[in-house]
């Protein structure tokens, strides 16, 4: 069992409710009660209207791959089993994430659906990736 | 409420990029370029009493503007690091021309100086970054502007031939270049296409090669000004925005703050792009300059691929553009590679820009970028005949 040598997220008091939703396989979000927008990454206020009265709901786990590339040459020596596709994916709830996308490259492309594949890279934590749907 | 006029470029040093840091260091750079420019003012040393510097990417922290000044023995009435990442040595001008026109000070050293070297990206600083990018392999710039090009192709049929193509252009320019890294042998579009894929779809060729190095400009007064033996380069208009930090946030990843930045500035300065004798946008990618110039209105919107394919980018073109051969032929010494296309603008507005002159080269466009398309810093530079 080889070791996971790539960064690994620290959870902050305000991110933690994300990241152990992760591990249960859950996506989770924050969604603001002042002006409805879903809100990624995790913030301490509202980064649209500025409130503070957020609460943390499921969301579908669907979405569309906004853009990608695929990494030949990684710019760090943690990533390097490169190639790996690195995305930006459009939640169907409206906010944007940065994520990999687990399918081959060349199967890829922008617009299609894709949906919420947790990668538990780790006994502790666990990544929120996302498959061609 | 303008800054138009208030203020000149009247000098400028640059040191030619080494490939190696060496015994190199960010300070020693720094002294040196900053009495290059000052002598190039026709000043000395004691009449500088602003300071805008840069904190090197190899320095981080270390670098703060007292320190700075005391290494050099510079005593500023007003002095501030400016970190706006690429787009810094831009801020700086305006900064300056800002804080001349409030009457704190008459000659501002706005200087950067960095040591870069090839090899290991440093993990993101910032904690958000550390948490929500680099995870998943978003480590340095490459993939963000990757993910720029890829819907820049998308969105608006941009080619892999058209990017290619500002490398190439860029390049002829450089050959003229004594202080451009890759001087020596010209560009085709197949060679660029030909180049290692790093990530798709930028090619080696089209990516910066880190270099170290440093540059300086001093900006001064109208009153001081008028020393100067250079003709001074007038700033007519300058504009700033960011609106996001990361890509993924922005609002729209094919469309910057460049777009309110380059408004603003041509806004003030009375003008439009059309106008420009030559541009001189921050290229750390081929993509960067597209997204530039269809976001400051020199054409349509998404139209920058089929722009930059229609003309000559070359010195002796319809639009010159990094006469100095852009950061992509110059290379990019950490955070002084911002400074490359301040003092290439101010050079050629001068009329110093030697084999790779601009004809009738009086109105240039300056434009910084910082992060990933992220902070923007526009000037309009103008020389008075």
């Amino acid at each position: 069992m080889s070791e996971y040598v790539k960064p690994l997220p620290k959870p902050s008091p305000t991110s933690r409710p994300f990241w152990e939703a992760a591990k249960k396989h859950e996506l989770r979000l924050q969604k603001c009660g002042a002006c409805g927008k879903f809100i990624y990454y995790p913030r301490d206020r509202c980064p649209n209207c500025f409130s503070d009265n957020l609460s943390w709901q499921q969301v579908s786990g669907r979405g569309t791959l906004y853009s990608y590339t695929t990494v030949y040459r990684a710019s760090t020596r943690s990533f390097a089993d490169a190639p790996y596709v690195l995305a930006i994916v459009e939640l169907d709830e409206g906010p944007r994430m940065t994520t990999n996308i687990v399918a081959p490259p060349d199967k890829l492309k922008v617009g299609m659906p894709v949906t919420v594949y947790f990668d538990d890279v780790t006994p502790t934590h666990t990544l929120v990736k996302f498959k061609p749907t | 409420m303008s800054l138009k006029g208030k203020a000149a470029a009247i000098g400028i040093g640059e040191l030619k990029p080494a490939k190696e840091p060496g015994d190199l260091t960010a300070l020693g750079l720094m002294a040196k370029v900053s009495a290059e420019a000052i002598a190039d003012a026709g000043l000395e040393k004691k009449d500088i009493d602003g300071f805008l510097v840069g904190m090197p990417f190899a320095d981080p922290g270390m670098i703060y503007p007292a320190s700075a000044a005391e290494v050099m023995g510079l005593v500023p009435r007003m002095l501030n690091v400016v970190d706006i990442g690429g787009a810094s040595p831009a801020g700086m001008i305006w900064r300056a021309a800002a804080a001349i026109d409030a009457g704190m000070c008459s000659a501002v050293l706005c200087v950067v100086a960095d040591l870069n070297r090839a090899g290991d990206q440093r993990p993101p600083v910032i904690s958000t970054q550390r948490e929500f990018e680099a995870p998943y392999g978003n480590i340095g710039a490459n993939c963000g502007y990757a993910l720029i090009a890829r819907r820049h192709m998308h969105e608006f049929g941009t080619t892999a031939e058209q990017m290619a193509k500002v490398a190439v252009d860029q390049r002829k320019n450089a050959l003229k270049n004594p202080l451009a890294t890759f001087n020596d042998k010209e560009l085709t579009i197949q060679d660029v296409l030909n180049s290692r894929m790093i990530v798709d779809p930028l090619h080696l060729f089209e990516i910066v090669s880190p270099v170290s190095g440093a540059a300086a400009v001093v900006v001064a007064s109208p009153e001081v000004a008028k020393r100067s033996t250079n003709p001074p380069v007038w700033l007519l208009g300058a504009g700033e925005c960011a609106n996001h930090s990361s890509i993924t946030y922005a609002p729209s990843i094919v469309e910057s703050p460049i777009k309110y930045a380059a408004e603003t500035a041509f806004k003030m300065a009375g003008l439009k792009p059309a106008d420009m004798n030559l541009v001189c946008p921050y290229d750390c990618y081929t993509i960067t300059v597209i997204v530039t110039l269809d976001d400051a209105g020199f054409c349509k919107k998404g139209q920058g691929g089929r722009f930059v394919q229609e003309h000559d980018l070359t010195y002796a073109g319809d639009l010159p553009c990094n006469t100095h051969g852009g950061q992509l032929s110059f290379g990019q010494p950490g955070l002084a590679g911002g400074m490359s296309h301040v003092t290439e603008g101010i050079r050629q507005l001068m009329g110093r820009g030697g084999a790779r002159q601009v004809r009738n080269a009086r109105l240039g466009y300056v434009n910084g970028n910082g992060g990933i398309m992220s902070e923007q810093a526009s000037l309009v530079l103008e020389r008075r005949s």
